[in-house]
């Protein structure tokens, strides 16, 4: 028995969502009495590894082979489910994220495993059942699924649990996967990176604006706030629509869905499909004019004001603040 | 080419989510169904503009009873070819991607193309699971798709940016938005659906591998904490002592 945690690496380091993946995979196997492991594909360094110990990873399984640089849905769903055929890992964990998105149901159908999409909270078990907690109808509900196969897939919504970290390092083991190159199904041609900015789905605050900012040229403030508090921006889809903002920025139904701390809303309504994109945010705040915007109801703080008033003098509250702690 | 779009059928997004038999059960009283969004949208729409470019044939499929009928024909007075509906309910992902997959293996198709997700249920589970099950390449996420030489040149998201990538048909593709421009049907394709072919079929055998015991509406125990705007100030010590989220 064993719990087996996959971990994805961007640019030489762990990402963000998969050390909240390996620690909600600690959690299981401290639960269930057993082994927490981890598994990385691709180039990166001993030391990074070790750093999985910190919330909780015993052993890192490491396939340092260049070939899982690029990703590849296909290639990976067999190495990961060798690992965790070989670990015996009855549990595993994954990240939902693009590419665990991708990664967990196949693995589910590889493993024969009952798979739980965005898991918001650790499972309960039930004798040999776990049931777990997701979001469902564009986070309006949430329900409970019961997973009684043998062998179980879960992944992590990211933001839905903050990892406590310990001073352990983890042991790095090689790890040889049985693929060859007739298992490569995918040709990376290039990559665009937004750069300069913090990735809207791994922010901790997001700062927020739609149609009441009137026109593209008013976003310089918006901008500012979040520069200075190292946030990232987003925007309600009209504004993407029309060009006013670019539409990786986009969140809602169609949109991205974000739970960051906090999320800073500035001149968005708050219609459902927006919300749906952003009501698991742990706090959020509203800056509308209109006392009686729907934005306001799933609101914890909120400014009837103008944001042109408002948000200048929100940066300017920020900067003290900052300069005082 | 040969293309297959699976297309769920989900409440409208407006529609009021309520839960019947102890939270047990979704209660779809009053509930206008819609097609998914992004089937719709996007996986459908990219389908069709393939066909229209190459030439081939677009087939709709749905795991679904026959109240998804309106849906079914929507699709194709949107411009899909034939339809087929396997009857049954559609209550585990990968019970649905088995109805898909034995389907698919029967047909050859060059490309499956689903939606990343159903709003409904938002689990991004059913096309990763026909990949595996048919041991087919998967690109999710994908905002840009063409074809050439049998070979699918694809933008998908990734986090903080994209990336291009090339996968060798037949493959399964997971649509998201910016892939196709949405169409409303036309007179002369709400006709034509009406007389293109529509399959029923039985399930084939498949295992349930989840089950959904009980379900929760979030308990609004938020109330929102008003600030003057003439105090902003007080916002950022709230957000700070209170909220503690900077
Ligand atoms: C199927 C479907 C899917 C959709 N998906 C999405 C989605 O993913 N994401 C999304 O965002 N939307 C989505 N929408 C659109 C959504 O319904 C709303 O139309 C949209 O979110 C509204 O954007 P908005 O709040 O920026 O604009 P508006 O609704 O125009 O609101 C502007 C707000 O700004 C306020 N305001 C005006 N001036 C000021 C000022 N000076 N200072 C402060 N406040 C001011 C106004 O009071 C108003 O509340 C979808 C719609 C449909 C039908
Ligand atoms: N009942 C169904 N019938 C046919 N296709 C479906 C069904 N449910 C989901 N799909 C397809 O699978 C995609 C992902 O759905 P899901 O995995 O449920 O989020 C959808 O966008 C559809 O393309």
């Amino acid at each position: 028995m064993a719990v087996l945690s996959f971990v994805e690496v961007a640019d030489g380091k762990i990402k963000k969502a998969s050390v909240e993946a390996a620690y909600y995979g600690s959690k299981v196997a401290e639960g269930l009495g057993t082994d927490s492991l981890a598994l990385v594909l691709g180039t990166i360094s001993a030391d990074e590894l070790a750093t999985l110990g910190q919330v909780g990873i015993k052993k890192v399984l490491h396939a340092n082979d260049a070939r899982f640089n690029n990703f590849d849905s296909k290639l990976y769903t067999k190495a990961i489910a060798e690992a965790a055929n070989n670990a015996g890992a009855n549990v595993v964990v994954l990240s939902f994220s693009n590419n665990g998105k991708l990664l967990a149901p196949r693995l589910s159908v590889r493993l024969k495993a009952g798979y739980v999409p965005g898991a918001v909270e650790l499972p309960a078990f039930n004798g040999n059942a776990a049931v777990v907690k997701k979001n469902v109808f564009s986070g309006k509900a949430s329900a409970q699924y019961q997973v009684s196969t043998e062998k179980k897939v879960i992944s992590v919504n990211p933001n839905s649990l903050s990892p406590v970290r310990n001073t352990n390092t983890a042991a790095v083991e090689a790890f040889t996967a049985t693929v060859t190159d007739a298992d490569i199904t995918t040709t990376v041609k290039s990559v665009d990176k937004i750069t300069g900015t913090i990735p809207l789905s791994e922010a901790e605050i997001v700062v927020s604006a739609g149609r009441g900012l009137k026109g593209p040229e008013n976003w310089g403030m918006i901008e500012e706030l979040a520069r200075e508090m190292g946030a990232a921006t987003a925007c309600s889809r009209p504004v993407a629509d029309v060009d006013w903002r670019p539409h990786h920025e986009h969140v809602g139904q169609t949109g991205l869905t974000i739970r960051p701390n906090l999320y800073i809303a500035i001149g968005i309504s708050g219609a459902i499909q927006h919300l749906a994109g952003v009501n698991g945010s742990k706090v959020i705040v509203v800056i509308n004019t209109d006392a009686e915007a729907p934005f306001f109801k799933a609101a914890d703080y909120g400014i009837v004001g103008d944001a042109f008033q408002v948000v200048p003098k929100l940066i300017e509250e920020y900067k003290k603040f900052k300069a005082a702690h | 080419m040969k293309i297959l779009v699976p297309i769920a059928k989900v409440p409208d997004t407006t529609s009021k989510i309520t839960f019947t038999e102890n939270n047990t059960k979704f209660n779809p009283d009053g509930v206008t169904f819609i097609m998914n969004p992004t089937d719709e949208w996007y996986a459908l729409v990219r389908a069709i503009e393939l066909k229209e470019k190459q030439g081939g044939e677009v087939v709709v499929i749905h795991v679904g009873r026959a109240d998804s009928e309106q849906v079914i024909r929507k699709a194709l007075a949107i411009g899909a070819d034939k339809a087929v509906r396997v009857d049954a309910d559609p209550t585990d992902a990968y019970f649905v991607a088995s109805q898909i997959a034995a389907h698919a293996k029967a047909e050859n198709y060059d490309l499956i193309i689903t939606g990343k997700e159903t709003i409904d249920y938002n689990s991004f589970e059913v096309g990763g699971m026909v990949a595996e099950l048919l041991d087919l390449p998967a690109v999710s996420l994908v905002q840009k798709l063409d074809v050439e030489n049998g070979v699918a040149n694809m933008k998908r998201d990734i986090e903080g940016g994209t990336e291009t990538v090339e996968v060798k048909l037949p493959l399964v593709v997971g649509a998201q938005k910016d892939l196709a421009e949405a169409r409303i049907p036309n007179m002369k394709g709400i006709m034509a659906a009406r007389t293109k072919p529509l399959t029923v079929s039985p399930a084939v055998d498949a295992d349930k591998l989840t089950t959904i015991i009980s379900y929760a509406v979030p308990q609004k125990a938020k109330e929102c904490k008003y600030v003057s705007p003439d105090n902003v100030a007080e916002l950022v010590k709230l957000l700070h002592e209170e909220a503690k989220v900077i």
